[in-house]
């Protein structure tokens, strides 16, 4: 067998390892935000969608690939593809974002943000469903397809605009690394250490929003990992010190949805399942089985 | 005289002045003035609702004042910066900590906030001052333990010991000794008293054993929704104060015990 074949290498240089550091920055990325929004609402079973940012990216691809079809079917076929659909979910998660920012000053009650960002993650719904009810079979198809999620198909040069959004998104988390383990003891005790709660609250919405934003616009959303992850971390680093969870969740977030997607193109098949489904398959039973186990998930 | 000696040697640390507290428009509780000396401890009572924890809540600026002052050795608190006020003022709330799976010593350490860099590193000092209180609180044993394995007497000893790891000039705790039986009352408040003697810590805290706190504080706020008299007990004992407390009818203060009577 010939060792430098120009297809293979054209195959690994610009389809596989690009996809690979996806499932890397997205895994750890939103495993991150999931463990943002676990301490800023000191509740288990929030992820980094929580604020509506997965609905909102929805409701943007949903405008592009259903909205415009009903509006003029030549048009929309050559506005579709890939880069238009990363633009149009960030544009919707990004919309969503500052509204609940801005409801965020209104809210003295940090959980009262938590059932703002469920009803506009129930809007954002009713509008797609009026939209599929509306729209082709041909063009419900590829909205759904993009629902699946996919880590593949980002060039270089997106894959460049990824790294530096999560990137930015991480140094935001660091620097309230001492306000979340300040949350750790509810938010009057927080204030009573000296912690400034507007200015903590806003930074940990932003790093999230910035960090399952531009993940959910490049790769559609993917869920569990967000959930899941910061629940496993705390299984294997016995504490609830930030300063050692977050290096631990992007770590651990990384490699699960890399193996995720290693198992989603199972070798020797050419059919490749999709990656939402895969990560909560495999995820959840993993958490069931460790509560099992552990017989209690205290926050 | 005395007055003026105390004015002279002992500053207050906490001076209360003309303060109005209360919900927006509605106001719980006005005209409270009084001083707290260093390492005194005080108890708030009062009957419920009239505005003990807004009072304490209003302290520990967890809520605006409505009107009135409030100074910390001479300095009004609402000039201070949250980190400076952290430095002078910890509490202790009736609220349980958000995630009970913080081990005993994380909670304590996390007393060292106001003190450590933007990351939390705790220095040789900040860990001195965690042992300490760790120490005097006789939490040892538990140091490794997660909140959720404690029994409320010993969260009580913990969220304390998370205060006085905060080192402040002050403590205020909300009802430290509800939920527990009379001895680990007891024991409670005879900690905060020795806490007080010992370290020079100004304590205030609200309770409902109103005769306990006869018997162990050096002050007592009454809140009765007219004068709130501040005196040490045997005054406020020697001057009625306490009569007025419930609706004689079914309660009634007996001076010669210092004990509440049930009327029948």
């Amino acid at each position: 067998m010939e060792l430098k074949n120009p297809s293979w290498e054209y195959i690994i240089w610009s389809y596989r390892i690009p996809k690979a550091l996806t499932a890397l920055l997205a895994g750890a990325g939103l495993a991150l935000s999931g463990l943002l929004m676990q301490t800023l609402f000191r509740n288990p079973l929030a992820g980094p969608f929580v604020l509506g940012i997965s609905s909102g990216a929805s409701l943007g691809a949903a405008l592009l690939i259903m909205g415009i079809s009903l509006l003029g079917g030549v048009l929309s076929a050559s506005l579709i593809n890939d880069i238009t659909l990363a633009i149009a979910s960030s544009l919707g998660s990004f919309l969503v974002l500052f509204l609940v920012i801005g409801m965020a000053s209104r809210v003295k009650d940090t959980m009262a943000l938590l059932i703002i960002g469920l009803m506009f993650g129930s809007i954002t719904a009713a509008v797609v469903s009026v939209l599929s009810y509306f729209t082709s079979s041909e063009k419900l198809q590829q909205y759904v397809f993009w629902t699946f999620g996919s880590v593949g198909g980002l060039s270089w040069s997106q894959l460049g605009i990824l790294s530096t959004m999560v990137f930015v998104g991480v140094l935001l988390s660091i620097r309230t690394i001492k306000s979340l383990n300040g949350y750790l003891l509810g938010e009057n005790y927080a204030q009573t250490l000296g912690i400034n709660l507007r200015t903590s609250r806003y930074m940990i919405i932003v790093a999230t929003g910035i960090l399952a934003g531009s993940i959910t616009a490049f790769t559609g959303p993917i869920a569990f990992i967000g959930l899941a992850v910061p629940h496993l971390t705390r299984q294997i680093f016995n504490t609830t010190d930030h300063r050692i969870l977050i290096p631990a969740v992007l770590i651990y977030g990384s490699c699960i949805l890399l193996l995720c997607d290693v198992l989603a193109q199972l070798p020797g098949q050419a059919a490749v399942l999709p990656i939402n489904a895969i990560t909560s398959i495999i995820g959840a039973p993993v958490v069931i089985w460790l509560l099992i186990r552990k017989r209690k998930m205290i926050f | 005289m005395e007055d003026k000696k105390n004015i002279s040697e002992a500053k207050p640390v906490l001076e209360v002045r003309d303060l109005s507290i209360g919900y927006h428009k509605k106001v719980v509780c006005e005209n409270l003035s009084f001083l707290v000396d260093k390492g005194e401890c005080t108890a708030i009572v009062g009957i419920n609702g009239i505005g003990k924890s807004t009072l304490l809540r209003t302290l520990g600026n967890l809520q605006p004042p409505l009107e009135g002052d409030v100074c910390i050795d001479g300095t009004s608190m609402w000039e201070m910066s949250p980190n400076q006020l952290a430095r002078r003022i910890s509490v202790v709330l009736t609220e349980t900590v958000a995630s009970k799976n913080l081990t005993v010593q994380e909670l304590v350490a996390l007393g060292r906030q106001p003190y450590t860099n933007w990351i939390g590193s705790l220095n040789p000092i900040d860990r001195e001052k965690i042992t300490e209180a760790i120490e005097l609180l006789e939490l040892k044993d538990l140091r490794g333990k997660k909140c959720h394995e404690l029994s409320d007497g010993q969260l009580q000893r913990v969220m304390i010991a998370r205060a006085l790891a905060q080192d402040t000039d002050i403590i205020l705790l909300d009802e430290p000794t509800t939920h527990l039986d009379l001895f680990h009352k007891v024991t409670i408040l005879k900690l905060l008293k020795s806490i007080a003697h010992s370290t020079q810590k100004t304590i205030l805290f609200t309770t409902h054993e109103i005769e306990m706190a006869i018997q162990m504080c050096d002050k007592i706020l009454i809140l009765d929704g007219c004068t709130n008299p501040f005196n040490a007990p045997c005054k406020l004992i020697e001057s009625a104060s306490f009569e007025r407390l419930f609706p004689s009818d079914t309660v009634q203060f007996d001076a010669n015990t210092g004990a509440f009577r049930i009327q029948k």
